[in-house]
C-alpha cells in the first residue's frame, strides 16, 4: 500500500533500515536506534512523505515470543523465537511508532529494537506532540526511557508502584496496594 | 485586632489605604480531584491558577487503568469481547466491531464476512454512535446548567438501550459481535421499532436544539472556548469531532472505508473555528447523519447468515453441537483454546464515537493474542486538553472537558 | 421508660434519614451510565427520596461507589469516606465495586470493601436499574433498623462510653 515509502526509506538510509515487511496491508520498517531521529525528520519534512499525524507509540516485549503454527512447529516466514542470549542481552523490546500522512493518505510503522539493559530510544515527542503522553505510557508500562522527552514520568500508575507491569515477567495479579482497611486480615 | 489588620493588609490605620501595591503574584494550586462531577469519571487535574486564570494544568489520568492489555494477553480472542465493551462504554458496539475487524484482518477474513453480518454491524455501530453523542451532549449541557436537555436525551437513550437490549441481550455491555460476524440475528420487528424510535428522536432533537443552539448563555460559555487550530489538531494526533471542528477533514468511514460504509450516502460535518460550540454542533449533526445511515441500512440489509461458515472461526450451530461428536469437540476446543490466529501483527482502525479507534494486535499462533494494544482516541485528546485549558478560567474547564468527551474506560484502558 | 422514648426518637430519625438520602455518586466507570439511567425519568430515583446528588462529602450521607476502584484511586476513596459525617452508608454499585468483577489484575482493587466498609452490594455488570432500586429499598430497610455499619459503630461507641462512665 505504501511500498514507495519503504522504498524511499531504503534508498535514502540504506542499512539503517534493518528489515522491512508488508503484513496485512501495513508497511513496517525496523530501523536502527541511532538513525531514528534522522529517519523521523525525513518522514515528517520530505514533501513526498509528509507524515504529519502521529497515530500511536507502543512497545512489544518479546521475552515469551514462541510462535506456533499447525502441528506445533513455528510457521515459515514468521519472526523467529526469542533468544535471550547469554547475559540476557537479546533484543527484547521493539518500540513501534505508527505515522500517517493526511495529504498523501499513506501510513507507515517504524520499529526500533532495544535490549533490556539499554532500553532507551530517542523521543519523538518534540516532532509530533501527539506522542507525548503515549511515550509516557510506554515508559510507565514497559520501562523504556525516551531520551529528550520533556517530562518522562508515570502516567497510568502511581509513583509508588515498583516495576513495569506490561513486561511479560510481571505477574498479572501482583498487586501493590496503597491503602487497605485496617481490620482486614490476610493477604489482599 | 489592630495587629491582625496590620498583618493582613499591611496598614496601620483605616485611612491608610494602600491601593497601589499589588498582592504577591503567587500561583495557587487547585486540585480538581479524581472524584469530581465534571471529570466524567476519574481524571485529576492539578491546576496552577493566577486568580481564576489557569496558568498550567497537569492532567493526571490513570485512575481507571483496568489493565486491558494485560488481561487480553491472558484471555482467548473471544473472551476479550467483554473487555472491549468496557473501553468506550457509551458506544460499546463500535469497540466490539473494531476488535473483531482486527482479528479478522489477521485471519485474512476481511471481505469474507457475510453481507448481512456487515450490515448488522453497521446498524448497531451507528446506534451506539448516537448513544455516545447523546450522552456527551446531554452531560455537557447539564454541567453548564441546562438540565432539561440532559433529561430529554436520557429519555431517548433509554429507547435506544431498550432496542439494543432486544438485539443483544444487554443494555450497555453487549458483547454482541463475534469474530466472523455477530452472535445472533436481529430479532423480528427490529426495523419498525428502530424506525419509530428514530422518528421520535428527531422530534426530541428539534426541542433540544431550540433550547440550546441560539441560547445566549450556551453561546457565551461555549463559543471561543478551547480553540484548537488546524495545525495543532494534526500535530497532536486529534481525530473525530475534535479534529473536524478545527477543519481537519478526516473521517475513517470516508477516508479509509471499511465494512459496507461505501454503499451509504452520508455527509461528514466540518467545523471552522475549533471551539467548543463547533464540537457541539458537529456532534448534533452527526446524530442526524447516523440516522440517515440507519434509514438506508434498514432498507438495504440483505438476508443471509449472520456469522461466517468457517469451522475454525465460528462456533458450530447448536443443533450440530448437541448431536454430533465432531461438532461438540470443535465447540469445546473453540471455547477452551480459542481461535488460532497465525503469527503476525497488524493495526486496524475505525471511526469510533470519539475519533480513530485502533487495535494493534500481535498474534503468535495460539488462541490468545501476544499483545493487544488499543489506540484510544480519548487518551490522545486528553493530552491536548492540558494545552487547551491554558489561559482560560477555571469555569471554562467544564465545557472544554465536556466536549472532549473523555471516556475514562477508553482513556485509561 | 427513657429507653422507650429514645428508641422511638431513633426510629423517627431513621425514618427521616431513609427517605432523604443525599447521595455522593463516586462515579468511575461504565456503571455511571446506568446510574444516570436510574436518576433519569424512566427509573426515577427521586421517587425514593434519593434525588439530590451532593458532590461534597460533607453534605452527603450515602456514598455510592459506581464502577471499578483501582489501587491509585484507593487513597482518594478513603479520604472521601473519612470526610463524610456520621451516620453514613455505602452502596457498592456494580460487580467491580463489590468484588473486582472480571478484572483480576495488578491495578483493579478486588472490591471497594478493601478500603471502606460497604452496606449493600449490587451485582451486575452493569446492574439493571431495577436492581439498583431494589438495593436502595434494601438499604432503606437497613437504615430503619439501624443496621448500617456506621450506625452500629455509633451504638457500639456509645455503649463503650457509657460503660466507661459507669466504671468511674
Amino acid at each position: 500500500m505504501s511500498q514507495k515509502v519503504i522504498d524511499a526509506l531504503k534508498a535514502k538510509f540504506g542499512d539503517a533500515i534493518v528489515a522491512t515487511e508488508n503484513q496485512h496491508g501495513d508497511d513496517v520498517a525496523l530501523v536502527k536506534r541511532e538513525q531514528l531521529l534522522a529517519i523521523a525528520s525525513f518522514l515528517k519534512d520530505d514533501p513526498a512523505m509528509l507524515f504529519d499525524m502521529p497515530v500511536f507509540c507502543t512497545a512489544i516485549d518479546l521475552l515469551q515470543w514462541r510462535p506456533v503454527g499447525d502441528r506445533g512447529a513455528p510457521p515459515p516466514g514468521s519472526r523467529p523465537e526469542y533468544d535471550p542470549g547469554e547475559d540476557h542481552d537479546g533484543l527484547r523490546f521493539e518500540v513501534c511508532y505508527q505515522l500517517r500522512s493526511l495529504t498523501h493518505r499513506h501510513r507507515v510503522r517504524i520499529k526500533c529494537a532495544v535490549r533490556e539493559a539499554d532500553a532507551r530510544v530517542p523521543s519523538l515527542a518534540a516532532m509530533w506532540p501527539g506522542f507525548d503522553w503515549q511515550e509516557r505510557e510506554t515508559f510507565d508500562l514497559y520501562g523504556i526511557k525516551f531520551d529528550g522527552h520533556h517530562d518522562l514520568r508515570r502516567i497510568y500508575l502511581y509513583d509508588e508502584f515498583i516495576g513495569h507491569p506490561l513486561r511479560k515477567d510481571y505477574p498479572k495479579e501482583k498487586r501493590q496496594p496503597l491503602v487497605r482497611r485496617p481490620d482486614l486480615v490476610g493477604d489482599h | 485586632m489592630a495587629d491582625l489588620k496590620t498583618l493582613v493588609m499591611g496598614r496601620k490605620d483605616v485611612a491608610d489605604l494602600d491601593l497601589e501595591t499589588e498582592l504577591p503574584p503567587e500561583l495557587m494550586t487547585v486540585n480538581m480531584g479524581p472524584s469530581h462531577p465534571a471529570m466524567h469519571g476519574t481524571v485529576r487535574i492539578v491546576l496552577s491558577v493566577d486568580g481564576e486564570r489557569i496558568v498550567k494544568g497537569d492532567i493526571q489520568p490513570g485512575y481507571l487503568h483496568r489493565c486491558f492489555e494485560k488481561e487480553a494477553e491472558h484471555a482467548t480472542y473471544t473472551q476479550i469481547f467483554p473487555y472491549t465493551d468496557r473501553l468506550n462504554y457509551v458506544s460499546p458496539m463500535i469497540n466490539n466491531c473494531g476488535y473483531a475487524m482486527a482479528v479478522e484482518k489477521l485471519l485474512g477474513l476481511t471481505g469474507h464476512i457475510p453481507r448481512r453480518a456487515e450490515f448488522i454491524r453497521v446498524i448497531v455501530s451507528e446506534v451506539s454512535r448516537i448513544t455516545d453523542h447523546l450522552t456527551c451532549v446531554g452531560a455537557s449541557a447539564m454541567e453548564l446548567g441546562a438540565f432539561g436537555p440532559f433529561l430529554f436525551f436520557l429519555k431517548v437513550r433509554e429507547w435506544l438501550y431498550t432496542w439494543l437490549e432486544e438485539v443483544s441481550g444487554a443494555r450497555l455491555t453487549h458483547s454482541y459481535v463475534r469474530v466472523g460476524g455477530v452472535n445472533k440475528d436481529l430479532p423480528a420487528g427490529w426495523a419498525e421499532k428502530l424506525d419509530r424510535r428514530l422518528t421520535e428522536m428527531e422530534g426530541v432533537m428539534v426541542e433540544v436544539e431550540s433550547m440550546l443552539n441560539l441560547n445566549r448563555i450556551f453561546h457565551d460559555r461555549m463559543a471561543g472556548i478551547g480553540v484548537m487550530t488546524r495545525a495543532e489538531a494534526i500535530a497532536w494526533g486529534q481525530s473525530g469531532p475534535i479534529a473536524r471542528s478545527a477543519g481537519v477533514d478526516y473521517d475513517v468511514r470516508k477516508d479509509h472505508p471499511y465494512s459496507v460504509y461505501p454503499e451509504f450516502e452520508f455527509d461528514v460535518p466540518l467545523g471552522t473555528s475549533g471551539d467548543c460550540l463547533d464540537r457541539y454542533l458537529i456532534r448534533v449533526e452527526e446524530i442526524k447523519q447516523s440516522t440517515r445511515i440507519l434509514r438506508q441500512a434498514m432498507k438495504m440489509i440483505p438476508d443471509g447468515p449472520w456469522i461466517i461458515d468457517d469451522g475454525k472461526v465460528a462456533l458450530p450451530p447448536k443443533t450440530e453441537a448437541y448431536n454430533t461428536i465432531e461438532a461438540m469437540i470443535r465447540h469445546f476446543k473453540h471455547i477452551v483454546d480459542g481461535i488460532k490466529v497465525a503469527p503476525g501483527e497488524c493495526y486496524t482502525f475505525l471511526e469510533g464515537g470519539n475519533g480513530e479507534l485502533g487495535f494493534f494486535i500481535v498474534s503468535d499462533g495460539t488462541g490468545r493474542p501476544y499483545k493487544c494494544y488499543v489506540r484510544s482516541p480519548s487518551f490522545v485528546h486528553l493530552s491536548a486538553t492540558s494545552k487547551l485549558i491554558k489561559n482560560h478560567l477555571i469555569a471554562d474547564i467544564v465545557p472544554i472537558f465536556g466536549m472532549i468527551n473523555m471516556i475514562g474506560g477508553e482513556c485509561d484502558k | 421508660m427513657l429507653e422507650l422514648v429514645t428508641s422511638r426518637l431513633e426510629d423517627a430519625a431513621n425514618w427521616g434519614r431513609k427517605f432523604s438520602l443525599f447521595t455522593y455518586p463516586f462515579v468511575t466507570a461504565c456503571c455511571g451510565m446506568e446510574f444516570m439511567s436510574v436518576a433519569a425519568p424512566k427509573y426515577d430515583m427521586a421517587r425514593f427520596g434519593a434525588e439530590f446528588p451532593r458532590f461534597s462529602p460533607r453534605q452527603a450521607d450515602l456514598l455510592m461507589i459506581v464502577g471499578t476502584i483501582t489501587e491509585k484511586q484507593g487513597p482518594a476513596l478513603r479520604r472521601v469516606f473519612d470526610q463524610m459525617t456520621e451516620p453514613k452508608w455505602v452502596i457498592a454499585f456494580g460487580v467491580c465495586a463489590s468484588t473486582g468483577g472480571f478484572y483480576q489484575n495488578y491495578h483493579a482493587m478486588p472490591g471497594a470493601d478493601q478500603v471502606i466498609p460497604v452496606d449493600v452490594y449490587i451485582p451486575g455488570c452493569p446492574p439493571r436499574p431495577e436492581q439498583v432500586l431494589d438495593a436502595l429499598i434494601m438499604l432503606q430497610d437497613r437504615v430503619q433498623r439501624g443496621d448500617g455499619h456506621s450506625q452500629l459503630r455509633l451504638k457500639h461507641e456509645k455503649v463503650v462510653r457509657e460503660a466507661k462512665a459507669a466504671e468511674e
